[in-house]
């Protein structure tokens, strides 16, 4: 216990503590109306799902274009059983079955295809969140190309902050442990991971499972607040759409994730006023911030790093 | 008994036979050495034994102190488990890492805290993390890098980098040790105290080293026996005064004498 009783975890939790108080309160008094809140949403859950597939992609180093896979399984998932279950706990029932499936499907996907390497795995991976979507699509039960609706609304913000905040705690804890360690060598170089006694398969394949999982939370938490899902909504664009997220924010940095999720929100809902030109216009900034920034926001450093080397300079 | 025992090893790359029929035996505490051309094999003998490469045919087995234990299917982290460790020819360091991290990064194999440990940072993550930092710090004192323990790898110069990529081998805990080259590109000083460093690591860490190196003055003054490889096959094998001598590794090195020139 007592490491955890440090000064700075001590102001962490303040912190953490303060934004969710005043975001609650905003909402409280109605200065975050509902158009506001779908953003809030929008945001955490890109939180979620960038955060997840940084671990694989910016911190092991395994190209993947097939995170929407996984959300779509966590919606679909949780939302048959909140649909089915009329009591208020199967949200969490839900949550967890869906991003434990989604979990189980990530292992299973990443067994075979982890062996690939690079573009050959951003294909392989792009297909197989294809197949996903195809299947869901051929499924009457959860009503196909039109979609499940009637899904009920148990996503609220405390929920979204306590999963976003939970999501990104857990895979920080994980980078900075020896597993972690083991994950970031293997993206450096394989070969002398794996000579440096690192069961490389395994760690990959882990990496893999754990995005898959949080996806899969991410996934749940959209199909709860917004009602209604479609296969269409979980396909190609919305995997690239979190790729995005990671390279802009930094590979290999989660604070950049973090950064670049609520950036990314901000920026495209400020465009919604000019619906000609919002693509145009977010495209040409993406392009812009990639041509000055090619290492993403962040590079590889986190926040409290930047910190701490100025404090050394002031030294 | 011997501690490594290599039979008949083989490899071929489609029609070109890059290792043949070697034989090799390396007994508990020897320092052995691998020399030859460039192009003679002596790397992807290395490969072999690590399991980058599985072999053509041949056997490779190890000591692992409750008998010997064959290596050929198996694959590098496994290897590794079993008490061998390399260095690459072309250093392999994970550059954009810390110092500490790339030390840190080769004791993973030791490490027993699961993954509810990791994820909620459980007191055995602390116990654990704390011995592997304090043996990886013991470890950068010995090579003399604990000062740049925060310098990413890429920033050492070139011979702390070779000295880095040692210390990086034996975090991973061996009892046989593979040095490609480490004393390529560096200055004769450095080479001098290389050569000390490796001597007092032996004895240290109660290894056995196999090193391949082109450094004459260095294979000549501390390995007690020494193979020689050309063209995938061993041609000679001695203590040091006689590979000096042997008229095959003289040929191999410098040519053929012409009769009657």
């Amino acid at each position: 216990m007592k490491q955890l009783l440090n000064k700075k975890n001590i102001l962490y939790v303040i912190g953490l503590a303060a934004v969710y108080g005043i975001i609650q309160f905003l909402i409280m008094v109605d200065i975050i109306n509902q158009y506001y809140q779908v953003n809030l949403v929008v945001i955490c859950i890109n939180i979620i799902l960038a955060v997840s597939l940084n671990l694989v992609t910016g911190f092991t180093g395994q190209f993947s274009l097939g995170h929407a896979g996984f959300m779509a399984i966590g919606a679909y998932v949780s939302a048959v059983i909140t649909t089915k279950m009329p009591q208020e706990y199967s949200f969490f029932i839900g949550i967890f079955a869906g991003a434990i499936i989604a979990a189980l499907v990530g292992l299973v996907i990443g067994i075979p295809t982890l062996r690939l390497k690079g573009d050959y795995l951003a294909i392989a991976t792009l297909g197989l969140a294809e197949i996903i979507r195809i299947l869901i699509l051929n499924i009457d039960y959860v009503g196909g190309a039109a979609g499940l609706t009637g899904i009920p609304q148990y996503t609220n913000w405390t929920w979204l902050f306590i999963f976003t905040v939970a999501t990104v705690l857990i895979i920080v804890n994980f980078i900075r442990s020896s597993h972690g360690r083991a994950c970031i060598s293997i993206r450096e170089d394989e070969i002398a991971a794996e000579s440096m006694g690192i069961n490389t398969t395994k760690y990959k394949v882990l990496a893999f499972v754990i995005g898959a999982f949080f996806a899969g939370i991410a996934g749940a938490l959209y199909a709860n607040y917004f009602y209604y899902i479609k296969p269409d909504l979980f396909g190609f664009l919305k995997s690239i759409d979190i790729l995005v997220i990671v390279v802009l924010g930094g590979l290999g940095s989660i604070t950049g994730s973090i950064f670049a999720a609520i950036l990314l929100a901000l920026i495209s809902a400020y465009l919604q006023s000019f619906p000609e030109l919002r693509m145009v216009i977010y495209s040409l900034l993406l392009i812009i911030i990639m041509i000055y920034r090619p290492q993403g926001l962040m590079g590889t450093k986190e926040l409290n790093s930047l910190f701490r080397k100025k404090a050394e300079k002031i030294k | 008994m011997p501690i490594l025992s290599v039979k008949k090893l083989t490899k071929s790359f489609g029609g070109l036979t890059a290792v043949s029929n070697v034989n090799m035996t390396i007994h508990q505490g020897e320092l052995i050495g691998l020399i030859g051309p460039n192009g003679a094999g002596k790397t992807t003998i290395f490969n072999l034994l690590t399991g980058v490469y599985v072999p053509s045919s041949g056997t490779v087995e190890l000591d692992i102190g409750n008998g010997m234990k064959g290596l050929n299917n198996l694959k590098p982290y496994k290897v590794t488990a079993c008490g061998v460790a390399r260095t690459f020819q072309n250093i392999r360091l994970f550059k954009d890492l810390t110092v500490f991290d790339n030390v840190r990064i080769a004791m993973n194999k030791n490490v027993k805290y699961g993954l509810m440990a990791t994820f909620l940072r459980l007191p055995s993550y602390y116990k654990e993390e704390k011995i592997i930092e304090e043996k990886a710090l013991e470890l950068l004192k010995i090579f003399k890098l604990d000062s740049k323990k925060d310098e990413l790898a890429k920033n050492l110069p070139y011979g702390e980098q070779r000295r880095l990529e040692i210390a990086r081998a034996l975090a991973t805990n061996p009892s046989l040790l593979l040095l490609d080259e480490p004393a390529a590109g560096m200055n004769p000083n450095e080479t001098a105290e290389l050569t000390d460093l490796i001597q007092w690591i032996r004895k240290q860490f109660n290894l056995t080293i196999l090193l391949i190196e082109h450094d004459m003055s260095l294979v000549m003054k501390i390995c007690e026996r020494i193979y020689v490889l050309d063209y995938g096959t061993i041609i000679a094998e001695g203590k040091p005064e006689e590979i000096k001598k042997n008229k095959r590794v003289i040929e191999a090195y410098l040519g053929e004498e012409i009769a009657d020139a």
